[in-house]
């Protein structure tokens, strides 16, 4: 990494740049075709009323939604590399995603979710409970004479995983055939879904876990030099950690009551980054946005290569995912 | 800093019994042992990150649980053994670190950090590794620029876990240089090694056997033949220096 130029601001700049493009890309994108004129007159409420309707209803709430899901999955799976110094943290590996979608399901099935903004505000909630759950079940498996044990961290979280998704079959299974699909293309990752009360919740609960997360990166720092160092320099390490869990588990469950189980995003974005920036602080922010560039044209691509069918997001997150991940762990070796 | 009388280990298991020691400011104390004989866990038990089952451990006269982890890391610095960074990391970043205690909480590093850290590099001859990042240095270049992270902070007791582990002769000899400089400044500086002609150069030695103090005091006083035969069941015999240095060579094991 020596001699190579790490400048977080013009990397911040770069993104930025990047996330704009991204974002009118997907406006331009779909089964109906648009040209640029277009979508800049439709934004602003001009032109065709059908235009509007498609850029205005559809096309920008779940273009913002993709880019909010994204930059929340990216910092968490920032966090969590962080507090558990494991390059492979994920919240998607962890089982907090799964944790999450069982929270979403049974919420759904109890109703939440339906009538307007507190609905909206809850469903998130219930993801939450369903994360933490899968939280503490990946902590007792993982854990040894009362401390976190980092090796058996991730296998505990695949078996709490497989453990989800079998709950998940199991109250699919409850509802009925039409009911039953939506909630499957859901949980494979949709952003079909898309509402501005969506993106209003998200948005909320993305600045949420950004507020809690970033005092915490010079903290990070420190645990990047071992969590004893962390300890003789002063920073509380137990408390940080569970913050730190807390906040990244949140923001993992929102992402997931509205869009489902993504993956890949979490893992890369953060190691994507990392070849660019030094501090923890520069790493969140820059992950956040990282992570909102690729989810966006993650389905951007989604909607259109197939058009009018539409390919599951997530599906799409893992065919560049998981290459992309391999490359990087070569480079790493 | 002073244990009275201190019990500490891990589960069940005592590792430390009933060890007794003052560190006074100013010197040099090298700690030796046989592997598990407590050297680590009695750095652990000073610098806070274990606690005693039995006895008191003192920072300046107050017990060290009273006082504030802030001022405890702003006094204490530790350095762990062997430690393996798992992501990328400049190596004067690492350094900085080292003044996180001295600075406001959310602060950036400013320059007084900055010159601090830079000086610590030079001093254990590592400047020219500040751009680089740790995983890419070999052990050595890495022992030298995290310990530079604990001479950066400027604490006023120094607890070293085989510092000199991967050193080659001329950078254990520079090590020990910046080492003695911060004790003659007033710093207390605590090293387990297993490095005898390099506990030689200390001030003091404390010889550590099944968890119990064999012996403390002035190097010429504690790194004899008969207390250095009984800590590592090897023969030995020691040769005082002209300036007084024992110099000391091992022989075969003790039936």
């Amino acid at each position: 990494m020596t001699g190579q130029s790490r400048s977080p601001a013009a990397a911040s700049a770069v993104l930025l740049a990047a996330l704009a493009v991204a974002l009118l890309l997907s406006l331009l994108s779909g089964s109906v075709p648009l040209a640029a004129g277009d979508v800049l007159h439709a934004l602003a409420g001009q032109g065709d009323p059908s235009v509007v309707t498609i850029v205005r209803d559809l096309r920008l709430p779940r273009a913002l939604l993709a880019a909010l899901v994204g930059g929340a999955l990216a910092l968490s799976g920032a966090a969590l590399q962080a507090l558990l110094q494991n390059p492979l943290a994920d919240p998607f590996l962890l089982g907090v995603s799964g944790g999450a979608a069982c929270g979403t399901l049974v919420g759904s099935l109890l109703g939440l979710g339906a009538a307007g903004l507190f609905g909206r505000a809850a469903l998130p909630l219930a993801a939450f409970l369903g994360a933490l759950a899968a939280v503490l079940l990946v902590g007792v498996g993982a854990s040894v004479r009362g401390r976190l044990d980092r090796g058996r961290l991730l296998l505990s979280g695949v078996v709490v995983n497989a453990l989800a998704s079998a709950v998940l079959l199991f109250l699919l299974s409850w509802g009925d055939g039409a009911r039953t699909q939506g909630f499957v293309f859901w949980m494979l990752g949709s952003l079909a879904g898309a509402t501005g009360e969506a993106v209003l919740t998200l948005a909320v609960y993305a600045a949420l876990g950004l507020a809690a997360l970033l005092p915490l990166a010079p903290a990070f720092d420190a645990l990047s030099l071992g969590e004893e160092t962390a300890f003789t320099l002063g920073v509380p390490v137990e408390t940080v950690k569970r913050n730190a869990y807390l906040a990244a588990s949140l923001l993992a469950a929102a992402a997931v009551s509205v869009s489902g189980i993504i993956g890949f995003v979490g893992l890369l974005v953060p190691h994507g980054v990392r070849l660019v920036v030094r501090s923890h602080r520069a790493l969140l922010l820059l992950s956040f946005a990282g992570g909102a560039v690729l989810l966006v044209l993650a389905d951007t691509a989604a909607r259109s290569l197939f058009a009018p069918a539409e390919v599951s997001v997530g599906a799409v997150t893992a065919l560049l995912g998981a290459p992309a991940f391999l490359l990087l762990m070569r480079r790493r070796a | 800093m002073r244990l009275s009388e201190v019990s500490a280990g891990y589960g069940a298991r005592d590792v430390l019994r009933d060890v007794t020691l003052s560190l006074s400011p100013g010197s040099v104390v090298a700690l030796l042992g046989e592997n598990g004989a407590g050297k680590t866990t009695l750095l652990k038990v000073l610098a806070g990150l274990l606690q005693a089952r039995t006895g008191s451990v003192t920072l300046g006269g107050r017990p060290l649980e009273a006082v504030p982890r802030r001022e405890a890391a702003r006094r204490i610095g530790y350095l762990p053994q062997g430690f393996e960074p798992l992501f990328p990391m400049r190596a004067l970043d690492a350094v900085l670190l080292g003044r996180m205690p001295r600075r406001a909480r959310f602060a950036a590093p400013g320059p007084l950090d900055v010159a601090a850290a830079r000086r610590a590099l030079e001093e254990l001859d590592a400047a020219q590794h500040a751009e680089a990042d740790l995983r890419e240095m070999s052990g050595g270049e890495r022992q030298r620029v995290l310990l530079a992270r604990v001479l950066a902070g400027e604490p006023e007791a120094m607890l070293l876990d085989e510092p000199t582990a991967s050193l080659d002769p001329r950078h254990r000899l520079v090590v020990l240089t910046a080492l003695r400089r911060r004790a003659a400044a007033g710093a207390t500086v605590l090293l387990s090694t297993h490095e005898l002609e390099f506990a030689a150069g200390a001030d003091r030695a404390v010889l550590l056997a099944g968890g119990r103090v064999l012996a403390e005091g002035a190097v010429k006083e504690t790194l004899t033949a008969p207390l250095l035969s009984e800590l590592f069941g090897v023969a030995a015999r020691v040769f005082p220096l002209p300036d007084g240095t024992p110099l000391i060579s091992l022989g075969r094991p003790v039936e």
